[in-house]
This record gives C-alpha cells, structure tokens and sequence, in this order.
C-alpha cells in the first residue's frame, strides 16, 4: 500500500532524471530536443481542441438535458448488486469504441464529481488500462486484409473486462469511497 | 462512428430538454462547455507539451530501440511462431515500447508493419494467426507506463494529487495484460 503511494509520486520524477541521463550519456542535446519536443505538444493540443469542443459541448447537453442521468438510471437496475457506480457503466462501453467521446463523458465526471471523488479516481484508473477495442482491431485486421479474427476479439474483450474490475477494486482498496 | 455518435447526442438531448423544458439550461450548458474545452487546452498544454519534450529526449537517444532489444525472451514467450531473425520481431517490439512509453503516434506505423509482417508468415490469408491475435489482444490491454493525457485533465480539473492514479494504473493493467496473455495461449493450445 505505502509502495503504491510511493511508486505513484516518484514515477514521472524517476522517467524524466533516467531519460535526461540517457541523453547526455548518449550525446543527445538534451534541452534542444526537449524544446523541439515541447513545440509538438503544443500542437497535438491544438489539434485535439476541435475534436474537446465538439465533443465537451455534446456532452454538456447531454448532462443538463437530463439525458445522461436518464441512463445511468436505466443501468442502475442490472448493476445495484455490484455497487459498481452506474454512471460509469456508459463510459466504460463508450470507451470500446471512441477515446474522444469517453475522454468527454470522464471530463463530465471530473466536472460534476471531481477528480479526487471515488468515480474521478475510478474513471481515471479505467481510462488508463483500456484500450478503444473496436477501432483498434479493425484498423490492424484491415490492413493485412484478414476476415476471421479468431479469439482476438474475445481476448480483448476479456482484458478490458479485467482492467475495469482491476479499476474498481484498486480504487476502493487504496482511496476508499 | 462518431460523426453518427455525435449527432446522435445533441439531438437526443434537444429532443429530451423539449420534453422535459429545460432548454435554458441546455444552450446555456453547450456555450459554456465549448468555452470550457479551450481552457481545458490552454491549462492540459503546459503538461503535455513538458511530457512530449521529455520523451523527445528518449526518442533522440534511441531508448526505443534499446528497450526493444531486451525483449527478446518476452518475444520468444509471445510469439513462438515467429523466427527470431523475422522482421515482425522487430516491429512488435518497437510498438509495444511506445505504446509503453505512451508514445502513440510513434507505435501505429509499426504496429501496422507488424501486421503486414505476421500477413507473410501466415498460409491462409483472410485467417488471423496466433501471432496476430497475441499481438492485438497485448496491444489492446494497455501495457502503458504513465496515462500523461489523464493526468493533465486531472491537473486541470483541480486535482489534489493528480499522479495518485500512476501505480494504480499500472497494477490494473498489469491484471488485464496477465489475464489476455493466458487467455491468448490456452486458446492456442486448444486449438493447436
């Protein structure tokens, strides 16, 4: 338990000291790259912020129409014996299949619940273990012309299926509702 | 997908608030959220252009190819079909270090090339092999170090501790990752 906390406030402090240290080692001109880097961030934020208006203003109406809560309130029947929090339930399906739309639905959450509630924590730790399973697969399968996947499908589904179950019982067990 | 995922949302919620009469609260919710969207950008940008310029440094040190080297024993593990001079190897391994790194836009082209790879090596070509489906079903559970975009949306969204979710995050993926793994290879053994 001590270990997670701690793992978690020295990750990123460990990755930057490593990798500035490779760097130099390597000969890397290090502030350049990072500079030239830091510029590319910058754009792939501006790239995405078309995509956060489109979609944070579809969800805002979503949300103060009524309609979101509407169906976490259809889902809360078949998922009340898990205590599992329902209105997670459609960002875990949306997450399948579209990053965008789930990222806009988790900033929803952040928005209403904050992110250091027991769903910010939840969708945060979801968030980073799934994957966007439809997309994926048939951009890979596509390429290479194959019809018949196979288990793949399956395996993908069970491992998302697994990280969500990871998700709730890591938040419940380090932070607590 | 999302161009029908979208219009879907703003209709439904125009047609739900015309119900239920609160389309004060539904303009007003629309404008403020695209203005929300930008200051979102404006305050994640700081974040995600620091991580980008770190990782740059680790691009420009050649750290994927590096790490890709060491994975040879986990490759053998994977993908037994695969030679180990075969250039898949190569490529598995590339986009699994920056989908690690959380590099994705440097793990599609050789995921991709992966694929085309494990295509030559396959004799029925409109049948996935074993190598393909570990490969996808591993790239699909996330094997990520650190989720940079979720901790800038949680910085932005007045996190206390943003980064309190990294080791969680990991250990959860560590479970699907496990668990796809050995679903993926009792399925070969059953139908080898």
């Amino acid at each position: 338990m001590a270990f997670i906390v701690w793992l978690s406030d020295w990750m990123i402090p460990i990755i930057i000291f490593g990798i500035i240290i490779y760097g130099l080692i390597k000969n890397v001109n290090v502030y350049e790259a990072f500079i030239e880097g830091a510029a590319d961030g910058l754009k792939v934020v501006i790239d995405i912020l078309p995509t956060l208006i489109g979609l944070m203003m579809a969800v805002g109406m979503l949300r103060s129409s009524g309609a979101l809560t509407g169906i976490s309130n259809l889902i809360k029947p078949f998922i009340s014996w898990t205590k599992f929090p329902s209105e997670v339930v459609p960002i875990a399906l949306m997450r399948t299949f579209s990053s965008s739309a789930a990222t806009g639905l988790i900033l929803d959450i952040f928005k209403n619940y904050g992110p250091d509630s027991f769903i910010g924590r939840l969708v945060s730790i979801m968030f980073g273990c799934t994957e966007t399973i439809f997309y994926t697969l048939s951009v890979y399968f596509m390429t290479v012309k194959i019809k018949n996947s196979r288990y793949t499908l399956a395996g993908a589904l069970l491992a998302t299926f697994v990280g969500i179950i990871a998700s709730y019982y890591l938040a419940l067990w380090i932070f607590g509702v | 997908m999302l161009n029908y995922l979208w219009s879907f949302m703003i209709i439904f919620s125009i047609i739900i608030s015309g119900f239920n009469g609160g389309m004060r609260e539904v303009t007003a919710s629309a404008l403020s959220s695209a203005q929300g969207a930008v200051e979102l950008c404006i305050k994640m940008g700081g974040i995600v252009a620091l991580w980008m310029g770190v990782m740059r440094i680790a691009e420009k040190a050649g750290i994927i190819n590096a790490l890709a080297r060491k994975m040879t024993p986990i490759l053998d593990f994977l993908f037994p079909e695969v030679p180990r001079d075969h250039p898949a190897r190569k490529y598995i391994a590339t986009n699994l270090i920056a989908n690690f790194l959380g590099l994705g836009w440097a793990a599609t082209p050789p995921g991709l090339k992966a694929m085309t790879e494990l295509q030559k090596l396959n004799k029925n070509k409109s049948i996935a092999t074993h190598s393909m489906c570990m490969f996808l079903i591993v790239n699909i559970s996330s094997v990520q170090l650190i989720s940079i975009n979720m901790i800038s949306y949680r910085t932005s969204y007045g996190s206390v501790n943003p980064t309190e979710i990294i080791a969680p995050c990991i250990i959860a993926t560590l479970f699907s990752t496990l668990t796809s793994i050995t679903f993926a290879k009792m399925m070969y053994r059953k139908e080898k």
